[in-house]
């Protein structure tokens, strides 16, 4: 007799119910359907020349989080991609993120990375949002999935010149001449190009003497402040990224070069590591960059945020920026209420969002993909903090200008 | 251009020559004797930078002071190395012995990203920021320091080869190997006691040039590139053309940035590795061959 037993499972029913979680498995829920998390490619060098300032772009990204959903924005989950400060690793890891089911990215400091990852990007159908990253052409060419709230070049020479300006107007002192040190990268050279382009525009009071370019991979700086001292400059104007910065400090000292001042335009020059590397040597540097309101109540918050976490360190651009990068696409996604690519597209077109970190009224996109005008401030380095000089509204102290000299700190 | 700013170029130009020759010696002591062509250089330099790194942070040490600390430990390092992996793959063709030492640089920077991660890290001595004048010649301590102790460590090196039982019986295994054997030399040690002193040159270099350049796992390859043109230059396995070259690289850059661009520094000292490679194959203190 048969005693064999029916059974609810059978060996069909097991193998259907395999093949039918294999293909589960194999085919992802993907962009297009709706979801309670979106998940964020976040792009930037962390290993490399430039990792110190992209790890301080990944802190504001993080401190981003908890303060976001306290303000009602839905979760997002980051995914980490190092560009190991390089175009190719960059676009190569812009591509990984996309393909592990990034619904937007966000990057990537650097112009040139920048560049390259907004070209998968575009190839890819999914948004970029730029936290950091000045050449002009990055929303000039009409992409369509590229949104920046950073200034390009242009708009920050063209703040530099006028913050210059008002700088010299106030203290009564006006350099003459001028020498331009800068880095030999895309964001370098772009914002150098710029810098050219504009300055007859503003009737600057002084002659640009000398132009420097230097590799942006160099080891030693002492022929480049060489060539600024054989310049005779009443002030320098450097584009630098940080280990340069912290170098060309000590070859100015040591080579015992006197200046009216140091202006910068770019990173470096205001970080935490330059701070703490050049010490006396490194106050009185004015900075002319993109910066962030002390006036708005959610910079309020991101620096209570960032006191906590991180009590030794001072915010800087790195952190603002970033943060609104994140705030941006937690936004778009808000609004959008899915993780579809057009729908995210359509909600970061139509961004409105005015409690933000960074200086300027607010955000808004042009049909460009580029926040028309986003503001530059004027910092100082002071005793081993910043001192905001301009705008006027923002100010928390007055210049020291002209500098004061090295042997007498 | 006044005279001043030439001869202030010219004499920084030294200084760091001095230095990019110490840090080439160690790759053309391996070849001149080995025969094998040392891809893991800069790695192994590296390493010596952050040894000295911890050196400063724990016990406060110059990274002059950790010079002879840094020699010793990458000394062993070289040894046992050459005596239980590269010594099997010798008798190899070329090309398995530039992956075997590719690897290990790799392995090398894949351990130090893990320890010391990526950030540029540095050192910040007493005399860091200060300098000398001569006339309006101005000399930073930092540089000279490190000029003058590549010497020494150079003399050091030249001495041990002219002057020790050990030296002469390795410089018989370079000119002869065969020859070496046949007297009864122990090949394979003096090969391993080669690569050690090599390495101990690396660990030296790296310590000095902590003093003047800040130091991450990435540094690796451009030091490893400039050592090939200074070697290359010099003429492979002359430890003294190493050290004329470091020099001639030192101060061809720095007068190639004050003359023309500071961005082309690179570009010409690849120039001259063109033209003496069509002008002298053999470098400028390399043997012809026949």
């Amino acid at each position: 007799m048969n005693t064999r037993r029916a059974s609810a499972v059978n060996r069909r029913t097991l193998l259907a119910g395999v093949g039918a979680s294999a293909v589960a498995a194999a085919v992802p829920l993907r962009r297009g359907l709706a979801a309670s998390t979106l998940k964020v490619g976040v792009l930037l060098p962390r290993s490399g020349p430039q990792a110190q300032l992209g790890i301080e772009c990944q802190i504001g990204a993080d401190l981003a989080l908890p303060i976001l959903k306290t303000e009602g924005y839905p979760d997002l989950e980051f995914m980490l991609g190092d560009t190991e400060t390089k175009v190719d690793v960059a676009r190569a890891q812009c591509e990984k993120l996309i393909d592990a089911g990034a619904h937007a990215i966000i990057g990537c400091f650097d112009s040139g990375q920048t560049m390259a990852a907004a070209q998968v990007c575009e190839q890819k159908n999914v948004p970029l949002v730029v936290n950091i990253a000045a050449v002009p052409k990055l929303t000039e060419l009409g992409y369509k999935w590229v949104f920046r709230n950073f200034p390009t070049g242009p708009m920050i020479v063209g703040d530099a010149f006028k913050n210059q300006k008002r700088l010299f107007g106030a203290t009564g002192a006006t350099p003459k001449t001028v020498a331009l040190l800068h880095v030999n990268d895309t964001f370098g050279s772009s914002l150098a190009g710029a810098l050219f382009a504009l300055t007859p525009k503003f009737k600057m009071p002084y002659k640009i003497v000398e132009k420097i370019p230097y590799d942006p991979y160099g080891r030693d700086f002492s022929a480049e402040v060489r060539k600024v001292k054989a310049a005779k400059p009443d002030a320098l104007w450097t584009v630098s990224r940080l280990n340069d910065a912290i170098a060309i400090t000590k070859e100015l000292v040591r080579q015992r070069v006197e200046l009216m001042g140091i202006l910068s335009t770019g990173p470096g020059w205001y970080d935490n590591a330059y701070l703490k590397a050049t010490g006396k040597f490194g106050d009185d540097v004015v900075n002319l960059i993109p910066w962030y309101d002390e006036n708005k109540p959610m910079t309020q918050k991101l620096k209570a945020a960032f006191a906590k976490a991180h009590p030794d360190l001072l915010m800087t651009t790195n952190q603002s920026f970033s943060f609104d990068a994140v705030l941006i696409a937690a936004d778009a996604f808000k609004r959008a209420e899915s993780t579809k690519n057009t729908a995210l597209q359509t909600a970061l077109r139509q961004t409105d969002i005015t409690n933000n970190v960074t200086l300027g009224k607010g955000i808004r996109f042009n049909e460009k993909g580029q926040v028309p005008y986003v503001p530059c401030g004027a910092v100082q380095n002071r005793g081993g903090k910043h001192v905001v000089l301009l705008p006027q509204e923002a100010a928390t102290g007055k210049p020291i200008w002209p500098m004061r000299p090295w042997r007498e700190r | 251009m006044d005279f001043w700013t030439l001869a202030n170029a010219v004499t920084s130009g030294l200084l760091i020559g001095l230095v990019y020759g110490l840090s080439a010696l160690g790759l053309s002591v391996i070849f001149g004797v080995i025969r094998i062509v040392n891809f893991a250089h800069g790695e192994i330099m590296v390493m010596g930078m952050f040894f000295a790194l911890l050196m400063f942070r724990w016990l406060g040490l110059d990274p002059l002071l950790s010079v002879p600390l840094a020699a010793a430990l990458l000394f062993a390092f070289g040894y046992v190395l050459q005596l239980f992996v590269v010594s099997r793959v010798s008798h190899l063709p070329e090309h398995m012995q530039f992956l075997l030492l590719a690897a290990i640089a790799i392995m090398i920077v894949s351990a130090l990203l893990m320890i010391f991660g990526p950030d540029a890290q540095g050192v910040q001595v007493g005399y860091a920021w200060d300098s000398f004048a001569v006339g309006e010649l101005l000399i930073d301590y930092p540089k000279m320091f490190a000029a003058i102790a590549s010497v020494i460590v150079a003399a050091l090196l030249l001495a041990f080869f002219k002057y020790t039982m050990t030296g002469k019986a390795i410089r018989a295994c370079a000119d002869n190997r065969t020859g070496a054997q046949v007297v009864g030399l122990n090949v394979g040690r003096l090969y391993a006691l080669t690569f050690g002193v090599g390495a101990a040159c690396l660990g030296a270099a790296g310590a000095i040039i902590l003093l003047l350049f800040e130091v991450h796992p990435y540094l690796a390859p451009g030091y490893t590139l400039l050592a090939f043109v200074i070697v290359i230059i010099g003429g492979l396995g002359s430890l003294f053309g190493a050290l004329v070259a470091g020099i001639l690289i030192g101060v061809s850059e720095a007068l190639a940035a004050l003359l023309f661009q500071p961005s082309m520094k690179s570009a010409f000292s690849f120039a001259l590795l063109i033209f003496v490679l069509l002008l002298r194959p053999q470098g400028l203190l390399g043997k012809a061959i026949r």
